[in-house]
């Protein structure tokens, strides 16, 4: 489908399996089996999966942040699984990542000036360091971010402005596709909230596609049209957000929305057989 | 009705370092085997109490007042040795993340053993069999592997069912949990609190629940105690404060949770105005009664 | 959120704040003075023989000649001139065998750490073969072979101990490199040169500054051990470890001639280390706090 922002097929990633002069080859540890999947233009898709599904990796690979070792990834119908950096840099600008710690994701040693106008003057998205200036009080603004906060070194901000600033200078670069890597895991539900309401606020305006990944079905729910649920590296079910919650397919899917404790009173919950209880993920 | 096993009166604490009260006037009572619910958002001080109880308060924190009474006698009063022997043998903790609150160093059985050594006086060879015992009450397959085994040998889910087994060991009367099941997968969360609970009901225990989850504390616990600042905000039986929650603080967090059968569930903060109304109340009471 | 706390002036002040820092630092500060100054500070000329004031003690002892306030050498020579003079040659070789060998190591240390692949298997393994000869030998042959003087001795120092840095800056720029910020950098496209130098080394820099200090104070001693054995510079400019030498022969009549140059040696070396330590301190915790 041409419609397609990104169209990703048969992914396969594998870690190790280096091999020197000196040490005999290690294995190789397959993390992704032929994972397809398909992200439309202004489309929210979910990734969702629990540890050791291989979620993170699929989000790295798409962005070509991770080597593949199979498959095919198409961005905007161009191949891009084997472009050299060189020719991946003006398209990097297009598909940007969102982290689940801002903390660890703004360089500790640099002014939030520097970390959010730099990367706008290096694609050109701004013509000079006036107007990228004009640009992030803008965004500041839209964001409830204080302009004071662009003197400021990360580690002087609350948590909640952290996570601001961090979708801040993504959006800045005004792309075509941003994928949020479990961004409101760890948060309160009040900072949860706001911060979905400002990612969905943005997708809207600036007509975004976006690769939503977490493991909390109900977070996915709250943003995504379309979700992929993931296991083990592999697709087990896809489909619409409506049709995937009303009625989910798979086995793995039913467990994984059985498991979810709602914030109402259900006397069967506990009792309710959820994954087999003889675990089949190893030894839980 | 038997006495409560846990009562916290009046309990308020503030930071060493610049004054600020972390704890204001705490009431808490928890009764023989029931499950409590703490929650509140980070900073709300859930976990500050959960550490008073088990004795192990920061030094960067004072308790200013109040009291905390387990069966009938006063934590904070009490001397250390008397202190420890208290909590050691009554008050057991499962602590939040199962990676790092093993020791790497060292064998399970090891960490298995050291409670009821200590406490109970056993010799190696009774200790080891009451944890093998503890092990298989935890449905753990293949214990004798496991008390071989070091933390890193083994997954998350299975590290915690050990640091339950450990918790019950020595039989205590009051369990605190300090966000057992955050670092879990959810379908493991779900495995765990279900032998939270069993265990529980076997031993008698009452539990101490601290979490931000409320979808979990609906399904786990009896009473709720809602914190805000250092503050109880709201208390109540879980049906009621899931169902109807009285102050607009609660509602609003109940209405800022998201839900899989709701999908405009959890795009809803808690509004401005609910939070400053909150604090201002909070400023303009004494920071203990 | 509090006031600014970077750049220059905050670096300066938490320096200051630190005690090892400001003594250690004021230390090295005052013996800099004095090396450089020390045609205008020493009291007598560090080479002139007297011998009819040979071997008398320090100020406030019996038999001390005035204006020789420690005392004198076997050959009338004035110890506290030797020693102020003996400064020069300590500091220089610190100060300029610490640099080269720390800008060696650390370029070789990042590269090696941020480009892997065959450019990390290439100077890992010269790090490796390097470090397997015997070190003392090494610069005791290097001396030898090319000559005595300060050019070999800070050759010397480079030469061996580039290594300690390369092996320490390589494995924090592969911490680095798998920070989130640096993948933040690369997924904006940066080129990884840029990345390297403006994401990796502000962050590898404060640590690099605290070995830097502690490696000055390793090149005194390596220098005093040197001029010790008379492999270092020319046996007429006075060093703190000639002085030694000297002193040992003469220990039982002339026990000042050992001590000062000792004494010297040891606050020196202390200096730099308390100096390295503070500076450690006093550089990271502007992220931690």
């Amino acid at each position: 489908m041409s419609d397609d922002l990104l169209i990703a097929s048969g992914l396969e990633v594998g870690f190790g399996g280096g091999k020197t002069l000196l040490s005999a080859a290690k294995p190789v540890v397959k993390v992704l089996h032929g994972v397809s999947l398909r992200i439309g233009r202004g489309e929210t898709v979910g990734i969702v999966g629990e540890s050791g599904s291989g979620k993170t990796t699929l989000g790295r690979a798409l962005l070509r942040l991770i080597d593949v070792s199979a498959g095919e990834i198409r961005f905007d119908g161009r191949d891009i699984t084997h472009l050299a950096e060189r020719d991946m840099r003006p398209i990097r600008r297009r598909m940007q990542l969102i982290f689940q710690d801002p903390m660890a994701s703004l360089n500790p040693r640099q002014t939030i000036r520097r970390i959010v106008l730099e990367p706008m003057l290096f694609h050109g998205v701004a013509k000079n360091t006036a107007d990228a200036e004009t640009r992030a009080r803008a965004i500041f603004d839209r964001f409830s971010l204080p302009v004071a906060c662009l003197e400021r070194y990360p580690h002087e901000l609350s948590g909640g402005q952290r996570q601001r600033v961090g979708i801040a200078r993504v959006a800045l670069l005004a792309p075509d596709l941003v994928l949020a890597d479990e961004i409101v895991s760890g948060l309160d539900v009040s900072t949860q909230a706001q911060a979905l309401n400002l990612l969905k606020g943005l997708s809207r305006d600036l007509g975004l596609s976006m690769a939503f990944i977490s493991h909390d079905l109900s977070v996915i729910r709250a943003v995504c049209d379309r979700v992929y649920v993931l296991r083990l590296g592999r697709i087990v079910e896809e489909g619409d957000c409506e049709a995937l919650f009303g009625a989910p397919q798979n086995a793995y899917t039913r467990a994984l929305l059985d498991a979810i404790p709602l914030p109402r009173v259900d006397p069967g919950w506990l009792s309710r057989a959820s994954l087999g209880d003889e675990p089949a993920a190893p030894q839980a | 009705m038997s006495a409560p096993i846990l009562a916290i009166s009046n309990l308020s604490a503030m930071s060493v370092r610049d004054g600020a009260p972390i704890l204001r006037g705490v009431d808490l009572e928890v009764a023989r085997g029931e499950t409590r619910g703490l929650v509140g958002e980070s900073g709300a001080g859930k976990s500050t109490i959960a550490k008073a109880i088990l004795g192990i308060l920061p030094s960067t924190v004072s308790v200013t007042s109040g009291q905390a009474r387990f069966e009938g006698a006063d934590l904070l009063a009490m001397a250390a040795p008397r202190l420890r022997r208290l909590i050691g043998e009554g008050v057991a903790l499962i602590p939040q993340d199962p990676m790092t609150a093993l020791n790497p160093g060292r064998r399970i059985e090891a960490q298995l053993t050291d409670g009821p050594r200590l406490w109970r006086g056993l010799d190696a060879r009774a200790a080891r069999a009451l944890a093998l015992k503890g092990l298989e009450e935890v449905q753990i397959r293949e214990p004798e592997r496991v008390l071989r085994s070091y933390p890193h040998e083994l997954s998350g889910g299975m590290r915690q069912r050990v640091l339950i087994a450990a918790a019950f060991a020595l039989e205590p009367k009051l369990i605190v949990a300090d966000e057992p099941t955050t670092a879990l997968d959810v379908t493991v969360q779900k495995q765990i609190l279900r032998l939270i609970r069993a265990m529980q009901s076997a031993y008698g225990a009452a539990v101490i629940f601290v979490t931000h989850d409320l979808g979990v504390v609906a399904q786990i616990c009896d009473k709720v105690t809602l914190l805000f600042g250092g503050r109880v905000i709201e208390e109540g039986g879980v049906a009621q404060m899931m169902e109807a929650p009285r102050h607009p603080y609660a509602q609003a967090l109940l209405a800022a949770c998201p839900r899989y059968d709701r999908p405009s569930a959890g795009l809803r903060p808690i509004p401005e105005s609910v939070v400053a109304d909150l604090r201002a109340e909070l400023a303009r009471e004494p920071a203990a009664r | 959120m509090t006031a600014p706390s970077h750049g220059l002036r905050a670096i300066l002040r938490s320096c200051a704040r630190d005690r090892k820092v400001v003594t250690g630092g004021g230390f090295i500060l005052f013996l800099l003075v004095l090396a450089i100054a020390a045609p205008l500070i020493a009291p007598k000329d560090p080479l002139a023989q007297d011998l009819i004031v040979g071997v008398t003690p320090p100020h406030g002892f019996a038999g001390a000649e005035p204006g020789y306030w420690l005392g004198t050498d076997d050959l009338g020579r004035d110890v506290l001139s030797r020693a102020i003079y003996g400064s020069r040659v300590a500091l220089t070789v610190a100060f300029v065998a610490a640099s080269l060998a720390a800008v060696l190591g650390s370029i070789l240390g990042l590269l090696a750490g941020w480009y892997r692949g065959w450019v990390d298997f290439v100077i890992s393994r010269l790090v490796e073969i390097w470090m397997a000869f015997p070190p003392v030998l090494l610069s005791i042959l290097l001396v030898a072979v090319v000559g005595a003087g300060v050019g070999s001795v800070i050759a010397a120092i480079v030469i061996i101990d580039w290594t300690r840095f390369c092996r320490v800056v390589r494995a924090e720029t592969m911490v680095q490199a798998q920070t989130d910020y640096v993948t933040a950098a690369r997924a904006i496209g940066f080129a990884r040169l840029r990345i390297l130098t403006s994401e990796i080394f502000p962050n590898v820099l404060p640590m690099l500054i605290a070995l830097v200090s502690l490696e000055m104070g390793i090149a005194v001693i390596v220098e005093a051990i040197l001029s010790f054995v008379g492999l270092s510079v020319a046996s007429d400019v006075p060093t703190w470890g000639g002085m030694i030498a000297q002193g040992r022969q003469m220990l039982h009549q002339g026990w000042w001639v050992l001590a000062v140059p000792l004494v010297a040696l040891f606050l020196t070396v202390l200096a730099f280390n308390w100096l390295g330590e503070g500076l450690r301190r006093a550089l990271d915790p502007v992220m931690r706090r």
